[in-house]
């Protein structure tokens, strides 16, 4: 099994091999980056082109490592209990699995994303250490050693939130998803709107660059931003020459909501672009 | 088989462990890469390096260990990262490109950048000699020069790429140069003590179980959630000297925001005196006089002032010391009267710690404090926590 990239997503050279080495090796691949680089998107392609399932744990602040392997629901058994039900008498009945059960349980190997994992509390990558590396873990309930038929292929994401454990992750192979440059942001466009104007991108590219480049930005817009905009472009039927202007630091882009979602970045981007204009005058 | 790469990475002090070492051979061996450097080079990255604040500690290694190039000495720590602030973009005519003239050979290159690194003490932009930005010396960022050296630059600009480790696109991420909210927030962290208050909301299974037993029928007990229920008072120095520090006090205050659900916060001018304000702008016309503060917010509450605590002696010892109105008790008096009421009290300082013994109104406040002053680097932040939270 080897991934390539696939037609709707663009992976670099050294991402596309990090992810061949996380399968071969069967070890879990850690990927961080800058939020809106496609870290979630990954798995989904990874899984897409390999043509197997993918089971998905998206991790909150509330999410404990156990949740992921199963949960026993005493209350309903409690519940039938006093009701009398037959059900009650096999624990099996009130043991829910998690996803990781879930995916060692598959016949063919799967893809599972363990999603935004720097979200749970500290000691959440601890809990699962020995889960990830020798894929087993034991049901205390009914006293049974769940292993995993086919190891999976586990991708982790993280935002950077909380720093993570080091036993964590010496067991994972790790990528940082850079911020593409001018040419790969292309090729990424090219793939999601491949109808779309060249002089329109051009404009778009440069104006999006710009705005990336102010100084002081809280959340700097980065490629899903990109590809909203694009989308609202097209919608709005905004034509290349609406981006392009002689002096480009005097007018607000068009539908720059799309690409600054903290409305302190736009009172900065307005109101340096009304100090520009000012300047001018 | 490559022990000496990994021993040089080592000597670098990179955080690689014996287990990524033999994943890396393990990879290897399974043919994951075909016989190419560049692979090579992803390949030990993904697998032995778990942060990308070191990636740039790995692109030096690397480049040191597969080119045999010694390490320029002095380049790595020594340059401050301000100086190199992209802040002139300099675009030369092909003519003064001309008239830049090579230098001389690599030697002779690192050689004058090592003089130059000694004579030079102050940031630099602009300009043909000096390090620094946006000029024409052979040696810094954002510049020109046919043969130049470049030091701290996160992009090429003049220059094609050679080779990918060469390029340290990471150079900015290596988190020893800069304290971000982040690294705040884990230090801030220690500083975590979770009770159950507020609202019944959770299941609570081990009562229920006891009780449902005790009484024959099912009666499920709830209980309220874990939350941190540190209380955090926090009084911040606000303008004067305190301006050489605004962006560290942002990032510092807008961690704790996040981080501590009790936290209240005041500012104050150069010392503690009679009032406290909470909007700097209408600092005259709403403010809140110290001893409320006192009385308000219970003894249990951490305090953390944040200041420099840097002015006159007159300013904290003397009544009527005050640069803004005329105090009628020290400062002095009204610092001992926190530390009084509250135990776990803290002066985080983010004037550099070397300065402190010379300037005496930061020895002053120390003692007052009972030395329980810290700097503001991760280290001191720790420390800091630390005592708070003994």
């Amino acid at each position: 099994m080897r991934f390539t990239g696939s037609a709707d997503y663009v992976s670099t050279d050294d991402l596309t091999l990090a992810v061949n080495a996380a399968i071969t090796l069967q070890r879990p691949l850690l990927v961080k980056g800058e939020p809106g680089t496609g870290k979630t998107m990954l798995a989904v392609q990874v899984a897409k082109s390999l043509g197997v399932p993918l089971l998905e744990w998206h991790i909150k602040s509330t999410t404990k490592a156990q949740q992921g392997l199963y949960e026993y629901d005493a209350v309903s058994r409690l519940r039938d209990s006093q009701l009398g039900d037959a059900k009650v008498h096999d624990i099996n009945n009130y043991i829910i699995k998690g996803m990781l059960w879930q995916a060692f349980t598959q016949d063919k190997p799967c893809v599972l994303l363990i999603d935004e994992v720097d979200k749970a509390d500290i000691e959440f990558p601890n809990d699962l250490l020995r889960e990830l590396d020798r894929m087993e873990f034991y049901v205390y309930e009914t006293r049974e050693l769940v292993k995993a038929k086919q190891r999976p292929i586990v991708f982790i994401t993280s935002n950077n939130e909380k720093e993570l454990p080091d036993a964590f992750l010496r067991r994972c192979f790790f990528h940082y998803i850079r911020f593409p440059d001018k040419e790969t942001m292309e090729k990424i466009v090219q793939v999601h709107y491949p109808n779309l104007k060249k002089s329109l991108l051009k404009e778009a590219m440069e104006v999006f660059f710009e705005v990336r480049e102010v100084p002081g930005m809280k959340k700097k817009p980065s490629t899903s931003e990109l590809l909203d905009w694009l989308k609202l472009l097209l919608a709005e039927d905004i034509g290349p020459d609406a981006l392009r202007s002689k002096d480009r630091k005097t007018i607000i882009p068009p539908l720059h909501g799309a690409l600054l979602k903290n409305e302190q970045d736009v009172h900065l981007f307005e109101r340096l672009v009304f100090m520009t204009r000012a300047k001018g005058a | 088989m490559l022990i000496d790469f990994f021993l040089k990475l080592k000597s670098h002090r990179l955080p690689v462990s014996i287990k990524e070492y033999l994943t890396l051979l393990e990879a290897m061996e399974r043919n994951v890469i075909g016989p190419d450097i560049n692979e090579f080079y992803y390949l030990s990255r993904t697998s032995l390096v778990k942060d990308e604040a070191n990636f740039d500690k790995f692109d030096r290694a690397f480049a040191e260990f597969w080119d045999g190039v010694q390490a320029v000495p002095g380049i790595e720590a020594q340059i401050p990262l301000e100086w190199l602030l992209k802040q002139v973009e300099l675009t030369l005519t092909e003519e003064e490109k001309k008239q830049i003239a090579a230098m001389g050979g690599w030697e002779k290159l690192m050689e004058t950048l090592k003089q130059r690194l000694e004579e030079q003490k102050a940031r630099h932009q602009g300009g043909s000699k000096w390090i620094g930005t946006g000029g024409t010396s052979p040696f810094g960022a954002y510049g020109y020069n046919p043969e130049g050296i470049r030091i701290g630059q996160d992009k090429s600009r003049n220059r094609s790429a050679v080779k990918v480790w060469d390029q340290r696109e990471y150079r900015n991420l290596d988190d020893s140069v800069e304290l971000g909210t982040r690294n705040i927030k884990v230090a801030l962290r220690r500083l975590r003590k979770f009770a159950r208050q507020g609202a019944l909301e959770e299941f609570d299974l081990d009562n229920t179980i006891s009780s449902t037993a005790r009484k024959a029928y099912l009666d499920i007990h709830m209980r309220p959630e874990r939350r941190n229920a540190i209380k955090v008072l926090m009084l911040m120095d606000i303008g004067g000297t305190m301006d050489d520090h605004i962006k560290l006090a942002e990032e510092l205050f807008s961690a704790s925001k996040t981080e501590f659900k009790h936290l209240e916060f005041y500012y104050f001018h150069n010392c503690m005196y009679d009032f406290v304000w909470k909007d700097n702008r209408r600092r005259h016309s709403e403010r809140t006089r110290t001893w409320d503060l006192l009385h308000k917010y219970g003894h249990d509450y951490k305090v953390i002032f944040v200041g420099d605590a840097t002015m006159s002696p007159y300013e904290i010892l003397q009544p009527g010391g005050s640069v803004e109105y005329f105090n009628e008790e020290a400062g002095a008096v009204w610092v001992k009267r926190f530390t009084d009421v509250y135990s776990k009290c803290i002066w985080l300082n983010p004037e550099p710690e070397e300065v402190w013994p010379y300037r005496q109104s930061i020895q002053i406040v120390k003692e007052l404090m009972n030395n329980r002053m810290y700097p503001t680097t991760i280290g001191g932040l720790e420390q800091a926590m630390k005592a708070l939270a003994k």
